[in-house]
């Protein structure tokens, strides 16, 4: 794997396309390779780098819209966007921590392809909720486009929404369209102490379904509440149940003492001002409770929120020293293991088989990503539908072939 | 607009046909009389009718199944329906098709607060879904001016958006999952009650897919709780280029109401009739502006964007004075394109452009359609530029209602060569079919079609629309890499 691919632009990467195709070539498309580490190891004859794609390429902050270059540094994005008192509305996760690189390395493409969103996924929508178009360069050697740059298109099929989450499988984007939104003026946390997990995830949906626009819900054990940096946090020594407000000052304070009113019957909350909230939630956008270690692997589980307990409960029956962290009031699980042979994969499947959702192997050994399925098998229809996508897109099986599926 | 030709066999096999589905389904789930096909032979877009052979109102996803497998296994293309108001010709029959209505599914399956989702038969009305949820407090964002009578099987397959859709976003940032008939007769379940399935987004690509993919029978979608209040204020303005940058300097400001509407004049004077609610008809543009909270919170945005539109000298500014007069204000611009429709036919455009380039995309149109000598009212989606123009004209004038084709496609030229689309909300349909070429390439088409194939293999579903028919081609394109094949 020594030559590396690195296209400056969506010509030149259009004919390197061309190339391995004619040559019966695949390539492995990384952006800066942070989560090469997830999924199925990829079997190809070389490496692609989004690298050399790379610049913001159109900015209207009133509009709260901006294009990018694929391979362009999410940091840069970020530092751009705060410039402007603006974000990235879904708060994309960090998995450089979690995955044993650093933090801050990624690139906007994958960030796409990879769907990758945070806390505020629960009331501001996921990463391909902001994904309004996308260039790139398909397996066929192609330049093609879809959707723009304004919020509300329904011309043709949506593609370049239906590009992200494809982990590089169907095509190289080259440049991608999103939506942004204004930082929040204010931003505080209440924090509810040495709740159980049932009660901790009741408590959060309870908080989502009041009208005060709860922006994060995220409950952790006592033992990963323990690991975090955060030191007043770390120090309360009990599981700690949090709910993020934000808005403009004055309805913050509005907005917390109705919800303490509201959940007064799981005790008084703590409370984090600004500067202490943004510490927090933003050492959860880095994972920084679940870090990289050899001994352990993580899952990434997606269910209904009310069953996640029942479903970290059935697991605790199967599995020794687990540890859970729940986001998006439940409905997010990661899930930390002691390594093995089968990352636990048997048992969860079958968990999820009855309590139902998605269940995704986002850290474990080359070999054993190899062996089990890393993201959640496919129904028959739905796997004869992605192969015929695949094809579509790739029909030489060019980009990053077994990534996803083994035999895709 | 030209049709493929109907396929001869078919009309001519119709008795056997309409045998075979009633075999399927039962006789009472099949129209075959003529009168009663005539209430499916056109939609919204009136200027297009025709008749199906037969209309299926199936109760049950498996009787769906029933239907899509005899088609398939005969050859019988199928247009699907909800509620017949797309604006676009989207639910049009074709003379060699069955309509298959899912209108008379339409029952709430589940309501989970917990989770905070509805699970619902597709024929239901967008409405009837908050109606359910309300009595918890409860509603289902996308809210098409047609929400009376829109189904959310319609809403789905155009990915249809509404005024509220600035803060709640559009039909696709609000399902989470689908289950959808295949045209062999396979019932496939996408998504479910989780967010983000991993796996590919067929979602997203099925949501829009306008009636093309397969038919969507039942939904599970996000309901959220309802703020505690509401309330619109009201901008009018001397100039729409004035009441676009209000729009801009509110956006730039940090704040994200949850609706931001436009208004011209002729709209104003048309909508207050009928409404009377209290709009200014002294202006040339009117912004109603919507933000939600407590009282006090309301009160304090409101102060902000009346501050921040204070330096471009509004002609009015008025806040809603209460429960009953908010009402007014949103059934005045809910009820916009009825209210025109009394006066004159009209054809409704969707383009949607840049915000920052509004107040010369207003001026165009109105040159463009004085050019046709037609006359435009303006009335849309301001927050996220999605546009509305209707040009009126005489529908029993030949002549006017192709010069009011010609403007409309002049006006959504203009959108796309000022970065924008051809349609925001109302899909492409027969209406836009032939634009296409206007906003994608070759190649563009092409993948779109190849997908559109990966779903319907021989193209019996929705076939003449969306996809212009000079480049159908495309859809069985190979590989142009001819490597692949040694
Ligand atoms: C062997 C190797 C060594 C490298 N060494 C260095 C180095 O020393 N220093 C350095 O700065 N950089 C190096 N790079 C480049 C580096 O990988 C990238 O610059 C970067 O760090 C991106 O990682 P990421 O987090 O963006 O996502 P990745 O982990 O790269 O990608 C995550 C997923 O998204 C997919 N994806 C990413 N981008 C796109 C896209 N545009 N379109 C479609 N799918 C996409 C990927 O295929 C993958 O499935 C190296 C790359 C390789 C392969
Ligand atoms: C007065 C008026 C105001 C409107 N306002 C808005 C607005 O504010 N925002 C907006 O977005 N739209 C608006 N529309 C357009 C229209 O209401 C929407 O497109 C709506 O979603 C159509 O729903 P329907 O049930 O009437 O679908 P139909 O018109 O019956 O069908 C629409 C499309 O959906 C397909 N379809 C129907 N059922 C299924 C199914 N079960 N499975 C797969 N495909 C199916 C059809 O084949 C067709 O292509 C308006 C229309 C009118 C007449």
């Amino acid at each position: 794997m020594d030559d590396i691919l690195k296209p400056a632009t969506d010509w030149e990467l259009q004919g390197m396309v061309k190339q391995l195709a004619a040559r019966n070539l695949s390539v492995e498309l990384v952006g800066n390779g942070t989560k090469r580490s997830v999924g199925r190891p990829v079997n190809a004859s070389m490496a692609m780098t989004t690298a050399g794609l790379r610049g913001i390429a159109m900015y209207e902050p009133t509009e709260l819209v901006m294009s990018a270059r694929a391979g362009t540094p999410l940091s840069q994005i970020e530092v751009e966007l705060a410039g402007r008192g603006q974000m990235l509305p879904f708060e994309p996760i960090d998995l450089g921590p979690a995955l044993g690189s650093y933090a801050g390395s990624q690139t906007i493409g994958a960030v796409f392809a990879c769907n990758l969103s945070g806390a505020r996924r629960i009331s501001a929508g996921a990463a391909r909720d902001h994904l309004l178009g996308v260039k790139g360069v398909n397996g066929r050697a192609e330049i093609f486009k879809s959707g723009g740059r304004v919020m509300k298109n329904v011309t043709g099929l949506d593609v370049a929404r239906g590009l992200a989450g494809s982990w590089g499988t169907l095509a190289a984007m080259t440049e991608v369209t999103f939506k942004v939104l204004p930082m929040p003026d204010d931003t505080a946390t209440l924090v509810f102490t040495g709740l159980t997990d049932d009660l901790a995830v009741e408590l959060l949906c309870a908080a989502m379904g009041s009208p005060y626009e709860v922006s994060g819900t995220v409950h952790l054990p006592q033992t990963l509440a323990a690991r975090l940096l955060h030191d007043d946090l770390r120090m309360a020594a009990r599981s700690l149940t949090a709910i993020r407000l934000e808005n403009f000052p004055r309805s913050i304070a509005y907005r917390k003492t109705r919800l303490k009113e509201r959940l007064k019957v799981y005790g008084p909350p703590l409370e984090l001002d600004q500067e202490s909230s943004l510490k927090f939630w933003g050492e959860l956008r880095r994972l920084s409770v679940m870090p990289y270690g050899s001994q352990t692997y993580l899952w990434k589980i997606s269910t209904a929120p009310k069953v996640a307990p029942l479903l970290v409960n059935t697991l605790r029956r199967h599995m020794d020293n687990v540890e859970t962290m729940y986001d998006w009031s439940g409905g997010l699980i990661w899930l930390e293991i002691p390594a093995s042979a089968d990352a636990g994969a048997a048992d969860i499947r079958r968990a999820l088989a009855t309590h139902g959702g998605y269940a995704t192997l986002v850290r474990a050994d080359p070999a054993v990503r190899h062996g089990v399925d890393v993201f959640q098998p496919l129904n028959p229809a739905v796997e004869r539908l992605s192969r015929g996508l695949k094809t579509v897109f790739d029909p030489g099986n060019v980009f990053n072939p077994g990534r996803m599926y083994a035999t895709m | 607009m030209d049709f493929p030709l109907p396929d001869q066999g078919i009309l001519a096999r119709r008795d056997l046909i309409l045998a075979g589905l009633t075999a399927a389904v039962g006789a009472d789930r099949i129209i075959a009389d003529e009168d009663g096909r005539r209430a499916y032979e056109t939609d919204a877009l009136t200027a297009y009718k025709c008749m199906p052979l037969a209309v299926a109102l199936p109760r049950t996803t498996d009787e769906v199944a029933a239907v899509l497998r005899y088609c398939n296994a005969n050859g019988v293309k199928v247009v699907a329906r909800g509620a017949g108001t797309s604006l676009c010709g989207g639910a049009l029959p074709a003379e060699d098709s069955i309509v298959v209505a899912v209108s008379k599914m339409n029952r709430v399956l589940d309501l989970d607060f917990a989770n905070r989702t509805a699970r619902v038969e597709a024929g239901i009305t967008n409405l009837a879904i908050s109606a359910a949820a309300a009595p918890e407090g409860f509603f289902y964002a996308p809210d098409p001016s047609s929400q009376l009578a829109c189904t959310l099987a319609g809403n789905l397959a155009m990915n249809s958006g509404g005024a509220h859709c600035l803060k709640y976003g559009v039909t696709t940032n609000n399902v989470l999952g689908v289950r959808m008939v295949m045209m062999d007769g396979e019932i496939v379940d996408f998504g479910g009650p989780q967010l983000d399935a991993e796996g590919y987004d067929f979602l997203a690509l099925i949501v829009g897919s306008e009636g093309q993919f397969g038919i969507i029978t039942e939904a599970t979608v996000r309901i959220l709780k309802a703020s505690e209040g509401a309330r619109p204020m009201m901008l009018g303005f001397d100039s729409a280029a004035k009441a676009g940058m209000c729009v801009a300097r509110i956006i730039g400001a940090g704040i994200i109401p949850v609706a931001i509407e436009f208004m011209d004049r002729p709209a104003i004077k048309v909508c207050e009739a009928y409404a009377k609610a209290g709009y200014p008809l002294d202006v040339e543009a009117l912004l109603i502006v919507e933000v939600e909270g407590s009282e006090e919170e309301i009160a304090e945005r409101l102060a902000q964007i009346a501050e921040i539109a204070r330096p471009l000298n509004p002609s009015s500014v008025a806040v809603a004075d209460g429960e009953e007069q908010a009402a007014r204000i949103w059934k005045g611009r809910k009820a916009a394109f009825g209210a025109i429709g009394r006066l004159s036919d009209y054809l409704c455009m969707d383009g949607t452009i840049p915000l920052s380039a509004l107040g010369q995309v207003l001026e165009d149109i109105t040159t463009i359609c004085q050019s046709h000598g037609l006359k435009v009212a303006n009335i849309f989606h301001a927050g996220d530029g999605n546009l509305h123009p209707l040009i009126m004209y005489d529908a029993n004038d030949r002549e006017a209602a192709h010069k009011a084709e010609l403007a409309g496609a002049e006006i959504l030229k203009l959108c796309v060569s000022v970065g924008g689309c051809l349609t925001g909300e109302h899909g492409v349909g027969v209406e836009k079919r032939d634009l296409m070429h206007v906003q994608f390439s070759d190649t563009d088409l092409g993948l779109q079609m190849r997908i559109k194939t990966v779903f319907d293999p021989q193209w019996l579903l929705n076939a003449s629309k969306v996809f212009p028919l000079d480049v159908r081609a495309l859809a069985e394109q190979p590989d142009p890499n001819a490597a692949h094949a040694a």
